[in-house]
């Protein structure tokens, strides 16, 4: 417990999705980081995560993705954010394969993690990512 | 496959990023019912400080009209499904209910996940949450004095900004958790079956501040005596003349939130206790001891930052020679404590 702003993170699996094992893992890494982590859990859209970010005044917005919907889903809720004047950092984690990394970033996605990123890997990915957001 | 996280600096548009803005006018915003700066002034209210006692100011002359509900139980017994209806019943008929749903931290790290808006989000619609209600999620942030000081702020910053009823949630664990609660207009406990019978729940000192009782999941097996037991104890309040001067008994509400049955008769039973408490004057008693509630908080979370001050600072020396067992730690204590009242108010 320092005296550095408390980072709250919302975590969501966007659309038809129903792996959220790993996303249970992410909660759990970044409450050990010291992070609060508002989970919203299962089948939200992009309107249920901006309303949750808005209220929440949240830091960051991580998705988990497994469905291969990533290249639609992912910069829908960045533009999503884009429009409700958030300027909340989109991170993707889950299965996203190498090619569509890239991307990604380009539509603004602020990060993708990708499987075999370490606790701490995650955790900084996320500090990195709202530092940059400002 | 890469092992690495594909984390590269993101370049935000200059448009975009939280626009910094002065208390002000964040404050003069959320009045006007931009949600965004209502979730920023509410994240300054959680970090404390001089910024947070400018909000309680500014919000002060605003606040005073909610109707504040605690909600309270333990964990799992469905406050957060019950909630969700409560606010999708409230947002219904015509109302603009706020939550403040209390989660705890975790002591080694600080850290938390606040899993209550799982349970609403699924039941509130999010076009209509986003215009009519207002659900925020709070850590209880390590040691229990930042709720203590954060909760009752926060409230007052919903009610300045035009939310009515404002809706307290927490896990009844914890005494501050309880005088949270207990400092409402109304106090709402949740029972289930199954968690061990009323000497429990009134070892866990909730029976003395519930206004409502709610038995919740009263389709499962064993709600009628989670009931009976609860009448029981009571009936014991009764003897013992606990109960209200006004001869206001908590009334028992069966309910299976999950089922979206009783919700509505648990906002009534609510309302009951809202025109009990204004044709009493109870509700001016309640008040008078929120003020107090939270006052007394302040003081302490002030008094004890001047204790950790002087026992680093000017008291030092008097804190060594109790260390060095040259005086006792009660002797210690007590030369410090003269010497923290003599320094006079703090600036």
């Amino acid at each position: 417990m320092s005296d550095e702003p408390q980072l709250r993170i919302i975590l969501a699996k966007l659309g038809l999705d129903g792996h959220d094992r790993g996303l249970k893992v992410v909660a759990r890494i970044l409450r050990d980081a010291g992070m609060e982590v508002i989970y919203l859990g299962l089948r939200q859209t992009t309107d249920s995560i901006v309303a949750a970010a808005e209220q929440e005044d949240a830091d960051a917005i991580g998705l988990s993705m497994h469905n291969a919907g990533h290249m639609t889903l992912a910069p829908a809720m960045v533009t999503a954010v884009n429009d409700a004047e958030l300027g909340t950092p989109v991170i993707v984690g889950g299965i996203v394969p190498e090619e569509d990394v890239q991307p990604l970033l380009d539509k603004g996605v602020a990060a993708v993690l990708g499987p075999g990123a370490s606790a701490e890997d995650v955790a900084q990915t996320v500090r990195d990512a709202v530092a940059a957001a400002g | 496959m890469s092992l690495k996280p594909f984390a590269t600096p993101w370049p935000p548009p200059a448009e975009m990023g939280k626009p910094k803005r002065s208390i002000d006018e964040l404050y003069a915003a959320a009045r006007g019912g931009e949600r965004r700066a209502l979730g920023r002034l509410l994240s300054i209210v959680e970090r404390g400080g001089q910024d947070a006692d400018q909000i309680s100011d500014l919000a002060h002359p605003d606040a005073g009209r909610a109707h504040i509900v605690g909600i309270t139980g333990a964990p799992g017994a469905g406050k957060s499904t019950l909630v969700g209806q409560l606010v999708r019943d409230l947002v219904g008929a015509g109302k603009k209910p706020a939550v403040l749903a209390v989660d705890p931290s975790s002591p080694l790290t600080g850290g938390a996940i606040l899993g209550d808006r799982i349970r609403m989000d699924d039941i509130v619609d999010p076009g209509v949450e986003r215009t009519s209600a207002f659900i925020r999620s709070m850590a209880t942030r390590g040691h229990s004095g930042g709720l203590a000081l954060a909760v009752p702020l926060a409230v007052r910053l919903f009610d300045a900004a035009g939310y009515d009823p404002v809706i307290i949630e927490t896990v009844g664990v914890g005494q501050v958790e309880v005088d949270v609660v207990g400092a409402a207009d109304t106090a709402v406990v949740v029972m289930t079956p199954g968690m061990g019978d009323a000497v429990q729940a009134n070892k866990a000192g909730l029976l003395e501040v519930a206004d409502v009782f709610v038995v919740n999941k009263a389709d499962r097996p064993g709600a009628n005596d989670v009931r009976r037991d609860l009448d029981l104890m009571l009936d014991l309040s009764h003897m013992t003349g606990q109960e209200s001067e006004t001869g206001y008994r908590p009334p028992i509400v069966m309910a299976s939130a999950l089922n979206a049955e009783g919700s509505e008769e648990v906002w009534a039973t609510v309302e009951k206790h809202r025109a009990h408490l204004d044709e009493s004057g109870l509700r001016a008693t309640r008040r008078q001891h929120r003020i107090r509630t939270e006052v007394r908080a302040r003081l302490a979370q002030a008094m004890a930052a001047a204790a950790e001050a002087t026992m680093d600072g000017d008291g030092a020396t008097l804190l060594r020679q109790a260390e060095a067992a040259d005086i006792s730690p009660t002797q210690a204590t007590n030369e410090l404590l003269t010497h923290l009242l003599n320094k006079g108010p703090a600036s």
